[in-house]
């Protein structure tokens, strides 16, 4: 696990109500879970409206997590809208040597120009991969593959077993595939 | 984990309806409407997918929905709800009817606030506003005692023939996913076994009649025969606990002791917090604090006895509730209070949903914070 120093691994995800950050943040959770790990995953519990800004919390440990308090102090922080740099502090909690993952096409100098960051930035163009490979924009999912090649705390086999696992049943196995591709773009991608 | 358990991560609401699912009830009446939970929406699917046969009715209100799970209690049929929040407010007056006629209901309640101002949050002012209503009420702090307790609680509600609630904290509990282990269906049914109630309405070779009126010459005995089932549930809770723990391998006891052996000041709480504490607690112990949590998994009945045992030698109690009771003390306050003979010092939590983090709990358990409340 890169950039962990705590017990207890802490990720932020910061999104709008509909971006399907809950989903991102439960295939991270059961991904985890598979390779024997203690999870917890839950939103913050605000009002619950298509495009309100939300935040959802996960945490990973190797023992049991008994803390039911929000995540203040993430290792990591994930944000699948960059709109949402306007109005909100997204990278409080976060010190120099931790990370910003960002689905955006901006250069992590001109994010740098918005926000005050001395830590590591990662965009990724995820609307773009998912637009190009899946036809259809689905950021949530695509920036996982970014998420666990900046942060290790699964494997990539797991995310995308785990994806297959919820969604092979509602989509079919084409887009599946699809969907998985561009997490594995997104994965690779600089 | 015991041999065909399954690991997974639930959230609380899920763990509860996949519980529900293994019991199979026979009914389920519910009011799918805000403040509703997760769990009748899960339980729904496993309803539509075929994987239970319980009639699962939907009402047209809170009222009704526990209306109709009286009726068909009534009737013979093991019978279930989940509600939450002004819901469980607008079922009073028949969780009264239920006990009275002394339904084994088993409900499923996501403990949330009370308007107004709204707020459909975490909180305990729903169930502490049906404490006295007749109902043995059993909190949970993670969707694990949720999916364990809801299997013990359909069994105790059918042995000491008392409705049962089965509470875990509203979106901290409901809908917050953790590790949990499931049993196999057929260790639950088995757990469970088959309901066949003594006297029921369908029962048409022994006609029996439920909520005749009772006037002065027997009401009082009738509700004194209530009060006298209360007095059975610790003893037979225990003794479900302890075969449930034969077949998951987790034990639960009607209190949770953290630290207290050589603890000074011991924290007294109910549902999702205890965790917290917990973490909080390992911290101050670091720091020479010796300090400890007593958790109060049985509510109603109120376990005085284990309870004064745990805390009658500590200097300094302070209890935290997730309600404010106006014009008195704090309800789990005055209960400690009662248990051990003095005061205690009462602390006021996370109302309406407010967060409540390791450091506030360390700043009370300092001293540092006298104000009674966690803003």
């Amino acid at each position: 696990m890169k950039y962990h120093n705590k017990t207890i691994f802490e990720i932020i995800f910061f999104a709008r109500g509909g971006q399907g950050a809950k989903t991102a943040a439960e295939i991270i959770a059961q991904a985890a879970l598979v390779e024997g790990k203690f999870v917890q995953s839950f939103p913050s519990f605000g009002p619950e409206r298509s495009g309100a800004p939300t935040k959802t919390y996960v945490r990973i440990s190797n023992s049991e997590i008994r803390t039911h308090e929000p995540v203040t102090d993430p290792d990591v922080v994930v944000v699948l809208d960059e709109t949402l740099l306007d109005g909100t502090v997204v990278t409080e909690g976060l010190d120099k040597n931790e990370a910003l993952i960002i689905n955006s096409k901006k250069t992590v100098e001109e994010i740098k120009n918005i926000i005050k960051f001395e830590g590591k930035i990662y965009p990724v163009d995820a609307n773009r991969i998912s637009m190009e490979i899946v036809g259809q924009p689905r950021p949530n999912t695509v920036i996982l593959g970014k998420f666990i090649k900046v942060t290790e705390i699964t494997k990539l086999e797991s995310v995308v077993e785990e994806f297959r696992h919820i969604f092979e049943a509602k989509i079919g196995k084409e887009a599946t595939d699809k969907n998985i591709s561009a997490i594995e773009k997104a994965y690779d991608s600089v | 984990m015991t041999k065909n358990s399954k690991k997974l991560a639930l959230t609380g609401g899920y763990a509860a309806a996949e519980a529900l699912k293994q019991i199979n009830p026979d009914v389920m009446a519910v009011y799918p409407i805000t403040p509703q939970t997760p769990i009748i929406e899960v339980f729904s699917k496993f309803k539509s997918d075929g994987e239970v046969d319980t009639e699962v009715i939907h009402v047209e209100s809170e009222h009704s929905a526990i209306s109709a799970c009286v009726g068909s209690s009534a009737a013979g049929a093991r019978t279930v709800t989940a509600t939450s929040s002004q819901g469980l407010a607008l079922m009073n007056e028949i969780l009264y009817i239920a006990s009275g006629l002394r339904r084994p209901i088993l409900m499923l309640v996501s403990a949330r606030a009370l308007a107004a101002p709204l707020n459909i949050h975490g909180d305990h002012s729903d169930v502490m506003g049906a404490r006295d209503s007749g109902w043995v009420q059993i909190f949970c702090s993670t969707p694990q005692e949720v999916y364990d307790k809801t299997i013990v609680g359909m069994k105790l509600a059918e042995k000491v023939k008392l409705p049962v609630m089965v509470i875990m904290d509203g979106f901290n509990t409901s809908h917050s996913v953790e590790n949990m282990e499931i049993l196999e269906k057929e260790a639950v049914q088995k757990f469970v076994g088959e309901y066949s109630p003594e006297k029921y309405l369908l029962d048409i070779d022994n006609p029996v009649t439920f909520g005749p009126v009772a006037l002065q010459n027997s009401y009082f005995e009738f509700r004194k025969d209530l009060s006298d089932a209360f007095d059975t549930v610790e003893g037979e809770l225990e003794k479900i606990y302890e075969e449930y723990g034969h077949i998951s391998g987790r034990s639960y006891k009607k209190i949770e002791k953290y630290k207290l052996e050589d603890a000074e000041k011991i924290l007294v709480a109910m549902g999702s917090v205890g965790g917290t504490i917990k973490d909080a607690i390992d911290k101050l112990r670091e720091d020479g604090e010796k300090v400890g949590l007593l958790e109060i998994s049985l509510f109603r009945p109120f376990p005085y006895e284990e309870v004064k045992k745990a805390l009658k030698d500590t200097k300094e109690v302070i209890v935290l509730d997730r309600n404010l009771a106006f014009g008195t003390k704090q309800v789990l306050a005055s209960e400690i209070s009662h248990s051990i003979g003095k005061k205690v010092k009462s602390v006021v939590y996370g109302l309406g949903g407010r967060d409540t983090f390791q450091k506030q709990i360390m700043d009370l358990v300092k001293g540092d914070n006298q104000s009674g409340y966690l803003l």
